[in-house]
């Protein structure tokens, strides 16, 4: 269809995208999206992704990881999960052992949302209007999911503060139940009986573990 | 009835337990190692039997099909879910749910279409575990039934009744009697395999993973999706 020619029109044009590349993270410092705005476009942004990619709709969780990593890891504050899913023993780590935690669960929930994404089949998901003042720094997303043979929705929450950086999300809750504070008590346990570094093991060791690919459908 | 005393004497050996055990981590679990023993025997038989047969269902039944196996049971708990609403004083809820019931016995044919749903009449989740809840029972110990998993004192309990007032168990012959509850058991199986497969991946220990998400979901569920704020972050601010 296209014209023949000897010039990329994209090449031509790339000048002109890299100056708007530059401009978003200005436009974000001043005025950061509205958490719910953010929370509605990249959800619709990832889903509009896995529509079309029959990979991880086949199971490819390290794909589904990729793009967890580039489009939803950078709205996640995984410090801040990882301190409230440590508790008072969060004291007990040092800075570089904080470090090591907050990697380490990082990659955990990656993985873990990653197994939830590949199971992504048709639902459809409303948001709710938020229900915070221009002022408050921390506010609660509410949307639910409709899933194919499932009369009854279930209910996403995500808990968001406001960072110099933008709105960041530290804990999300699939129908109550909280993705961060769930690891609570396998985590004081674990400490109690190994010590942080007992801690930091066992994760390794469940992250090494080899992906359960094609989730549910094996 | 059978099932029902089974039921209790579970309970009632739990309560049992609960003067002798020792406490392990959690204070809401006190009977951690009879618990962790149940769970363990529910895995096995899952791995064994339910989780395969659930599978081959979702893999040979169509999911149309699936879908109206599982409305029409769904479509009989809502007779019970009214019946809480009321016991709950949630009277507007209560006549909703029972127009569910009405709407989509007939017009869904038996339930087999959740026609009311997308009229807008959403689905609510009550048992008497909860109405137990709402009028201010404490959840009492956390509790894993056999085959019938994750529980706590007062949800037992409220189980108990809510076997009594389970449809399907009026429905006469035991052929055909038991072949609903199997077919619902897979069912609510099938319908659960995505979720189990999320937990495998999320766990470091299955069973802690378990019983904290099962202890959270049931308090959602007390409140309707709506618990008071539990502080997040306990003794570990910065000293400022």
């Amino acid at each position: 269809m296209n014209p023949p020619s000897d010039q990329n029109p994209m090449a031509m044009k790339l000048p002109f995208y890299a100056l708007f590349a530059l401009l978003i993270p200005l436009a974000h410092a001043q005025q950061p999206v509205a958490p719910d705005v953010l929370v509605k476009s990249i959800t619709e942004e990832v889903i509009a992704i896995l529509k079309q990619d029959k990979d991880i709709q086949a199971g490819d969780t390290k794909k589904a990881a990729d793009l967890i990593e580039t489009k939803i890891v950078p709205h996640f504050n995984f410090i801040r999960m990882t301190r409230i899913a440590m508790g008072r023993n969060w004291r007990l780590a040092s800075p570089e052992q904080q470090k090591v935690l907050a990697d380490e669960f990082k990659t955990l929930l990656v993985r873990t949302y990653s197994t939830a994404l590949s199971n992504y089949r048709d639902q459809q998901i409303d948001y709710k209007p938020l229900r915070a003042k221009p002022e408050d720094t921390e506010v609660t997303v509410r949307s639910e999911v409709k899933q194919s043979g499932s009369s009854q929705p279930v209910a996403i929450d995500y808990e968001m503060e406001k960072t110099p950086n933008g709105w960041k999300v530290y804990d999300v809750k699939v129908g109550g139940v909280s993705l961060v504070t769930t690891y609570r008590d396998t985590f004081a346990s674990e400490v109690r009986e190994h010590g942080v570094d007992g801690l930091i093991k066992s994760l390794v060791a469940k992250n090494r573990q080899p992906e359960r690919s094609k989730g549910g459908k094996t | 009835m059978a099932k029902a005393k089974g039921l209790c004497a579970v309970l009632l050996l739990a309560g049992t337990l609960a003067g002798c055990a020792t406490s392990g981590g959690n204070p809401a679990d006190p009977l951690e190692p009879f618990n962790r023993a149940v769970f363990a025997f529910n895995d096995t038989v899952d791995t064994a039997v339910i989780k395969p047969v659930a599978k081959g269902y979702r893999r040979v039944v169509p999911g149309i099909l699936r879908t109206g196996i599982s409305n029409f049971f769904s479509n009989l708990e809502d007779v019970w879910t009214s019946v809480n609403d009321v016991l709950q004083g949630k009277f507007q809820q209560g006549v909703d749910d029972f127009g569910r019931v009405l709407f989509n016995s007939t017009f869904g044919i038996a339930g087999i279409f959740d026609f009311a749903s997308e009229l807008g009449f959403q689905k609510h989740n009550e048992d008497f575990g909860q109405t137990l809840g709402w009028w201010g029972v404490g959840s009492g110990a956390y509790l894993v039934l056999p085959i019938l998993g994750p529980s706590t004192i007062r949800d037992g309990f409220g189980l108990l009744l809510d076997t009594q007032a389970d449809l399907v168990f009026y429905i006469d012959g035991v052929p055909v009697h038991n072949s609903l509850y199997g077919t619902r058991a897979i069912s609510n199986r099938a319908n659960l395999l995505d979720a189990s497969s999320v937990i495998e991946q999320a766990a470091l220990d299955k069973y802690t993973f378990v019983r904290e998400a099962w202890l959270q979901r049931r308090r959602n569920l007390v409140y309707d999706g709506d618990p008071p704020r539990e502080r997040e972050e306990p003794d570990d601010e910065p000293t400022k």
